[in-house]
């Protein structure tokens, strides 16, 4: 019996530190952008979840479609009815590794350059991608920022030629994430 | 035996550690983390008419709707009047959407000079996810003067005469991402009636439907059941209309067919005098327009 408790003991430590490297947020900002002749559309969420862990490199995003926020109303509902279809994909999900994790002290505060690779989901359809962005660390907190283009028709998102004009065929999209420990015994 | 235990338990630990993706265990980590949300229903119809009556829908909180309802005469009235198109019937409609559960509106008919204005309360709204809710219930309610000359020189003319009220409670559903579907008793009360074998109190029940066939052309059918024998010396039907709803960007455009002169719900509900049958259809079309007043916080400081 005691061996069993020093076995789950010692699991349970391990599984502890495996996780004391891990940051995380619910609160991460997303904001796209697309500028054509006629129409600039804007819109910002601010419930990204994100999840990296420092030993690895993993690092994982889960967006909620439905919570990004336009400014016109119908905007919105355009874009989750005929765009993302956000009732049959209602996340926008990446999977991948910061591949320089290495070059990145926690222990130190600055800001590094990091490039990220993995699988973006939008629309039900996945892409390999590779992005540049930074890390700033501070006080044991991590800012993750990046900023990239997404190809809409990478994702099969197809824009009638009745609106061609209002809607640009790329969206300019900037990641703005503040990472905190992730810390399991409060939960 | 013991040992044999632990060792099982170790292996299998090690195992199911060892193997499962640890991007896979993040992914889980933030779904856990993930508070389930209310998932409201959206766009159950793509504007605040099915065909010629009202639909579950407000419009969004903060944005404005101008509506314009157009009915030409009759078909039936033949060449000389070119099948109907010589004449016509309009609504011009302002409405708001203050709540997301809240919305107002006003509107100026041309038939008989008659302004209306109405409340419409979402009680409910379909929704899944934290709150499952499989209905909305849309609570209408409208008043509607008639303001031309005073025609009949024999009786009083009071204001109140000229008042009639419509009040309606609408059950939508959204069946899947294609199909919605809404169900209306409703309930007219008018207060001068032409004889005293005619009710005030008139009772309908209407049935509205919406068919998707593209991401931005849906088929629209509406059905006004009136209850018999309650308007008695006017000739008085159910109505039914059928169009089609294209969407283009701000604008939703119907085009349809209808039995129903009137373009407010009283109207609708008791002056319908003619039926498909004997051709008194008007073909019509509602363009409405929808701007954005108040603006979402988060974009209120830009610009």
């Amino acid at each position: 019996m005691k061996k069993l408790i020093i076995l789950i003991g010692c699991m349970l430590f391990l599984s502890f530190t495996v996780s004391a490297q891990k940051f995380i947020t619910k609160t991460g900002h997303i904001k796209f952008f697309s500028e054509s002749p006629l129409e600039k559309i804007e819109a910002h969420n601010r419930q990204v979840n994100a999840a990296l862990d420092v030993a690895t490199g993993d690092f994982v995003f889960k967006v909620l479609l439905k919570s990004f926020e336009f400014e016109k109303a119908l905007m919105q509902e355009h874009f989750n009815e005929n765009y993302v279809e956000s009732d049959k994909f209602p996340n926008a999900t990446f999977m991948g590794k910061v591949i320089n994790i290495k070059d990145v002290n926690i222990g130190k505060d600055g800001v590094y350059d990091v490039v990220v690779e993995g699988k973006l989901t939008i629309h039900g359809v996945t892409q390999q991608i590779s992005q540049k962005g930074s890390f700033e660390v501070k006080q044991g907190k991590i800012a993750v920022k990046a900023k990239f283009s997404i190809l809409l028709s990478d994702y099969g998102i197809k824009i009638p030629a009745a609106v061609a004009n209002n809607i640009s065929k790329s969206v300019e999209t900037s990641i703005d994430a503040n990472l905190d420990l992730f810390n399991q015994t409060s939960r | 035996m013991k040992n044999l235990l632990y060792s099982t338990i170790f292996i299998f630990l090690a195992l199911f550690t060892g193997t499962a993706n640890a991007q896979e265990d993040m992914m889980n980590l933030l779904n856990k983390q993930d508070k389930p949300a209310i998932d409201y229903t959206t766009a159950t119809f793509k504007t605040t008419k099915v065909v010629v009556g009202e639909s579950s829908e407000n419009p969004p909180t903060g944005n404005m709707l101008f509506l314009i309802t157009h009915h030409f005469g009759a078909l039936n009235t033949g060449y000389e009047n070119l099948f109907g198109l010589k004449q016509a019937t309009i609504r011009l409609g302002l409405e708001y959407g203050v709540t997301d559960w809240l919305g107002f509106g006003v509107g100026l008919n041309t038939l008989q000079n008659t302004w209306d204005g109405f409340l419409k309360i979402k009680a409910l709204r379909q929704s899944k996810g934290a709150r499952r809710m499989p209905l909305t219930l849309t609570i209408f309610g409208s008043t509607a003067i008639y303001t031309t000359k005073w025609s009949d020189p024999s009786r009083k003319n009071y204001f109140t005469s000229r008042i009639s009220y419509a009040s309606q409670l609408i059950i939508a559903r959204k069946f899947g991402e294609r199909f919605s579907f809404q169900l209306a008793p409703t309930y007219v009360h008018v207060n001068l009636v032409a004889t005293p074998d005619d009710h005030n109190n008139i009772f309908a029940l209407g049935a509205g439907g919406r068919f998707k066939i593209t991401q931005r052309v849906s088929i629209n059918a509406e059905y006004y059941y009136l209850f018999p024998n309650q308007i008695k010396s006017t000739p008085a039907y159910s109505s039914f209309s059928a169009g089609i709803d294209i969407e283009t960007g701000g604008h939703v455009f119907q085009i349809f067919l209808t039995n129903a002169m009137g373009e407010n719900l009283e109207t609708i509900i008791t002056q319908t005098t003619g039926t498909w049958f004997n051709g008194n259809i008007f073909l019509g079309f509602n363009i409405s327009r929808i701007f954005t007043i108040v603006k979402p916080k988060q974009f209120r400081k830009t610009e």
